[in-house]
């Protein structure tokens, strides 16, 4: 009884005791589920693209992040270091279409799977040979305060990752929508051949596509690299881009926003008012209840394609 | 026949040149390493094991290895991973098993039964299982010079003497923020014994290996709760993630104090100024003030044979030079009773436990102000003199403050032989003698 009572009515009444709390925890849900939302954004690219699933993101992340940092370390400025590891981004990207992708058209996406799966080691591997494994502090004048409006506290820095992110995604959205490259992205993802036999230059859409992930890539980089410094843990955060891919649905940039939004808050009010229940630590689990739930309803997420398949 | 006594003449006195070489001893002191250079913990990793590494190095190039045997060591990655670790413990313990310090509590407690079965000593400096400090039951497993029980009172006594005394403990509220692993569970049988005792309460936080980088929920309600102090058992990006999260909430960073896995510039660098006035525990000096860096910089990095340069003198590094010093210092021990020559697993067990690092050896290894003094017992394998000193971040660099904290011995070490007593009959174990 006493069970049901912790659960199901203690955590409200403590809700109702002190909403400003529970507003400062659905804030910080909200500001936690946008920075994962701009680690998912980069799955959400390649699979739009490729139906592949890129377990290499969160390499790129880092691989990124270590470029950038690292060129900075080197005395370069923000705005030179900036572009230029986009460059190497996109040079990545045309030597994984060249070298991987180019090879394994028209094959089974696990195939596809796999090969990234190789990216993601070589990644590691290659970007402590560069860069090695030493933390490196990454200021780029993000600000690190906080705001409080009485007892509510908001951090400057979310409040930032949230801006550019919103910007990100609405960038992103227009380009696949409306712009012919994006529309090409779209068939390409559908069908390979068939995209191929109406002339959609498969390898240049792959080129774009990876170059696109990779520039996501860096700006999740830059924001989880200030906040935690750049370090090989940055290439673990995908997994918290897992249940908001599955909530989202993964060929969705704005279900990656959403479904983020919704993982950030629902796990934050969920080891906060039910965790102690629990021993605590129950967001790393509860993340993914929580897309099972929503799964149940929408089995391909919230904005996902549905998949029709005819006899 | 005339052939035959000139080769036999020559072979003799090839045989009584070599026979007259004072110190070089055949063979080599072959050690394993399992080190983690990837993965999310390898800032860590790569600081400790160069440290390690360039110790070995130093004793090879200074002095011709230890008594004239070469030290010979092989790495095997480990990532961190408790699986990996025994996998490479298998894969290693046949050629170069002769003491294994594997810098991680999953893989210390792993791999316990397997090094006592195979007769080698596991070296776990200030981690691994607690109650392998009563050497009766644990006779190859080795955690001087002070264990996390030791460690977790020692940081308690601390703040008392920052409130003004023991007394002060009472009614006071302290968070606990710890990695969901065994390294950071073991000190919680041992907070729970100290809160009953001296009347504290203190709230877990647990923080999932696979979130480290995520810990808004932990420090809202921190925010909410507003202990006294913080006390930190992390390791990785667990501590740059709490050491900002603290920070951003505006918490008291005098108040916030990490034990000494969560106490090195990989842990502040990320959060610079913003962690200044951080505290942690500590079991050996930082810096690279001591005679040993001179020759460090002799007959290593100037030869240019150092693992991390950039490492040298940050905590982690000299933790990694301290760890391999008492190994040697161990072997050295073991020579003595059984000769100049590469030393077994079980000669080495011997001289750990009849290691006496005395002040005077300290400074002989340039070493004075590094690391205190350590005597290791057949039944005390955690050493006499278990403790804390205590450092704080300026923004720049680490300080040591205040004098060396003991440890509480006489709570910590009768439960310490009480776990182990129910672990000896969990396993069958008889205790052995050590009178």
């Amino acid at each position: 009884m006493d069970m049901l009572y912790n659960i199901l009515i203690a955590p409200f009444l403590e809700i109702a005791k002190s909403p400003s709390f529970f507003a400062e925890v659905v804030i910080g849900g909200l500001m936690s589920g946008v920075m994962y939302s701009l680690v998912a954004l980069g799955f959400v690219l390649i699979f739009k693209a490729s139906g592949v699933f890129n377990f290499a993101q969160g390499v790129m992340v880092l691989f990124a992040a270590l470029n950038f940092s690292g060129l900075l370390d080197a005395g370069l400025s923000i705005w030179l270091a900036f572009p230029l590891t986009v460059l190497i981004m996109v040079l990545l990207a045309w030597c994984i279409e060249r070298l991987v992708l180019s090879k394994l058209v028209n094959q089974q996406d696990i195939i596809l799977f796999m090969a990234t799966i190789g990216i993601g080691y070589f990644l590691q591997g290659f970007g402590e040979f560069l860069w090695t494994g030493n933390v490196r502090k990454l200021d780029v004048g993000i600000p690190q305060d906080a705001w409080f409006f009485g007892d509510i506290m908001i951090q400057q820095s979310d409040v930032f990752a949230a801006v550019v992110a919103g910007i990100l995604v609405i960038v992103l959205a227009l380009f696949f929508q409306y712009t012919r490259i994006g529309r090409a992205l779209r068939a390409v993802a559908d069908d390979h051949q068939a995209a191929m036999t109406v002339g959609i230059p498969l390898r240049s859409i792959w080129l774009i596509v990876w170059s696109v992930a990779g520039f996501v890539a860096l700006v999740a980089g830059i924001m989880w690299g200030s906040r935690v410094g750049v370090q090989f843990s940055l290439s673990v955060i995908a997994l918290k881009a897992l249940p908001v891919l599955i909530l989202g649905g993964f060929t969705s940039v704005p279900g990656a926003i959403i479904g983020g939004l919704i993982i950030g808050v629902g796990e934050k009010v969920a080891e906060i008012y039910w965790g102690p229940l629990f021993g605590g630590a129950i967001e790393e689990w509860f993340a993914y209840i929580l897309a099972m739930l929503f799964l149940f309803f929408r089995p391909q997420g919230l904005f996902g394609e549905r998949i029709i398949e005819r006899v | 026949m005339k052939k035959f006594v000139t080769s036999a003449l020559a072979a003799t006195l090839v045989a009584g040149s070599v026979l007259a070489t004072p110190v070089m001893a055949a063979g080599t002191q072959n050690i394993p390493l399992l080190v983690y250079r990837t993965g999310p913990y390898a800032a860590n990793g790569i600081a400790i094991f160069a440290g390690m590494i360039d110790y070995f190095k130093l004793v090879n190039n200074r002095d011709g290895g230890i008594n004239g045997v070469k030290i010979k060591y092989t790495e095997c990655e480990t990532g961190y991973k408790t699986d990996r670790g025994v996998e490479c413990y298998d894969r290693t313990k046949d050629e170069y098993g002769s003491i294994y310090s594997p810098v991680s509590t999953g893989i210390t407690y792993a791999i316990i039964d397997k090094a006592t079965h195979d007769k080698i000593p596991v070296f776990s400096m200030g981690y691994g299982r607690t109650s392998a400090a009563d050497g009766r039951v644990f006779p190859y497993i080795f955690n001087f010079p002070s264990t996390y029980w030791s460690q977790a009172t020692a940081i308690i006594r601390y703040i008392a003497k920052d409130l003004g005394g023991m007394d002060k403990l009472k009614g006071k509220n302290f968070a606990f923020i710890y990695l969901d692993h065994p390294y950071g569970k073991e000190p919680i049988p041992f907070l729970d014994i100290m809160a009953k005792k001296f009347g504290f309460t203190y709230d877990k936080y647990p923080v999932p290996t696979t979130s480290m980088t995520e810990q808004k929920s932990i420090w809202l309600q921190i925010r909410r709760t507003k202990p006294d102090y913080a006390i930190m058992w992390g390791w990785g990006a667990m501590n740059p993630t709490a050491i900002k999260e603290a920070a951003s909430i505006h918490f008291p960073m005098d108040h916030f104090i990490g034990n000494w896995w969560s106490g090195s510039e990989v842990d502040v660098k990320a959060a610079g100024m913003l962690a200044k006035g951080y505290k942690s525990a500590a079991m050996h000096g930082t810096g690279k003030n001591y005679p040993v860096y001179t020759d460090l910089k002799k007959y290593v990095y100037d030869t240019k044979q150092a693992d991390n340069l950039a490492s040298a003198g940050d905590v982690l590094y000299n933790r990694g030079l301290v760890n391999s010093a008492y190994v040697v210092e161990a072997i050295r021990t073991a020579m003595k009773k059984f000769g100049n020559k590469p030393m077994t697993g079980e000669q080495i067990r011997w001289g750990m436990e009849n290691l006496d690092v005395t002040a005077a050896r300290i400074k002989e290894l340039g070493m004075t102000g590094l690391t205190p003094p350590v005597k290791v017992s057949c039944a005390n394998h955690e050493g006499n003199n278990p403790g804390i000193f205590v450092q704080q971040w300026d923004g720049t660099k680490w300080h040591m403050i205040g004098d060396f904290i003991p440890a509480m011995s006489d709570i910590v070490r009768p439960i310490v032989e009480q776990e182990a007593a129910k672990y000896a009959k969990e396993k069958g174990i008889t205790p052995r003698s050590c009178s």
